[in-house]
């Protein structure tokens, strides 16, 4: 059981990131400003794009057709990271994301990916059998409603625009933007309210 | 080789996994199938090449749509799956 290397991860973080700066190639500031950014990014994020998107007809429309700029525009930044797409639900066509060879997640707007999507089942299911995988977390879609599944294979990244739900005409943004889970933005759970 | 939206393309059905060690952004359940354009998301280095620190040529990316009876023998009629697969992948059918 001794074959995996034992070593002082804090001593090895400062060995780390002393050797970063004497080599020119992250400052400490720079090192302290990207956990910063890591650790802003969460589904609160996306919700706040949601919510926002729910209520700005102009805003939907420009983070429809250039997320990244998009969500640049509202202080969340995507320096460094993939593009960002966004796939608008409709009572027509419904978007599950999946990346089913690895794990790409819109980490910038959504954080760290829960752990099914990375799990092997959520993958392989999500591609062969959406609408049976989706309805264990209690989705059910209308059956005039299509299902596209996204598989994120490559250099983009993808978040889904929930359908608004009925019943919240007139709610704030900081209201709507409470009723949007992760799930939603991926696409395995619909906002509701109540 | 400009693939337009709406255009019909077939997946190669190649296995570079079976000749030796390599970086494959294309999933095996898309290789031989049709498809069809939905939009050209944009050129990127080859990630067959920047995963081996090689020098990458930069590669077309689309967006491609299967029919999922397309893929799957019990598919359903109107759903389907949209995959981004890299230019050197894809033929017109």
């Amino acid at each position: 059981m001794s074959t995996l290397l034992e070593t002082d991860g804090e001593a090895l973080l400062a060995a780390l990131r002393g050797l970063l700066a004497a080599k020119g190639l992250a400052t400490p500031a720079e090192v302290a400003e990207r956990i910063a950014i890591t650790e802003r990014a969460t589904p609160a994020q996306g919700a706040r794009i949601v919510a926002k998107a729910w209520t700005d007809p102009g805003f939907r429309a420009r983070l429809l057709a250039d997320g990244t700029a998009t969500v640049e525009g509202l202080g969340i930044p995507l320096r460094g990271a993939p593009p960002l797409g966004v796939l608008e639900n409709t009572p027509e066509l419904h978007h599950l994301v999946v990346c089913t060879l690895c794990s790409c997640y819109p980490r910038a707007v959504l954080g760290y990916p829960p752990f099914w999507y990375k799990s092997a089942g959520y993958r392989a299911r999500a591609v062969r059998d959406p609408r049976g995988l989706i309805a264990e977390w209690g989705t059910v879609l209308p059956e005039t409603t299509r299902i596209r599944v996204v598989d994120s294979t490559a250099d983009y990244r993808w978040m889904v625009l929930p359908l608004r739900p009925a019943g919240t005409d007139g709610w704030t943004e900081e209201q709507l933007a409470a009723l949007v889970r992760e799930g939603d933005m991926v696409g395995v759970t619909v906002p509701a309210t109540g | 080789m400009d693939l337009a939206p709406g255009t019909a393309v077939r997946v190669h059905d190649d296995w570079p996994e079976s000749r030796g060690p390599c970086h494959i952004r294309t999933p095996h359940y898309v290789r031989g199938r049709r498809g069809r354009i939905v939009r050209r998301l944009g050129a990127f280095p080859n990630p067959e090449d920047l995963a081996f620190a090689r020098p990458a040529a930069t590669r077309a990316l689309y967006h491609v749509v299967f029919n999922e009876t397309e893929l799957w023998p019990d598919g359903r009629a109107g759903d389907d799956l949209l995959v981004e697969l890299y230019e050197h992948w894809l033929d017109p059918a």
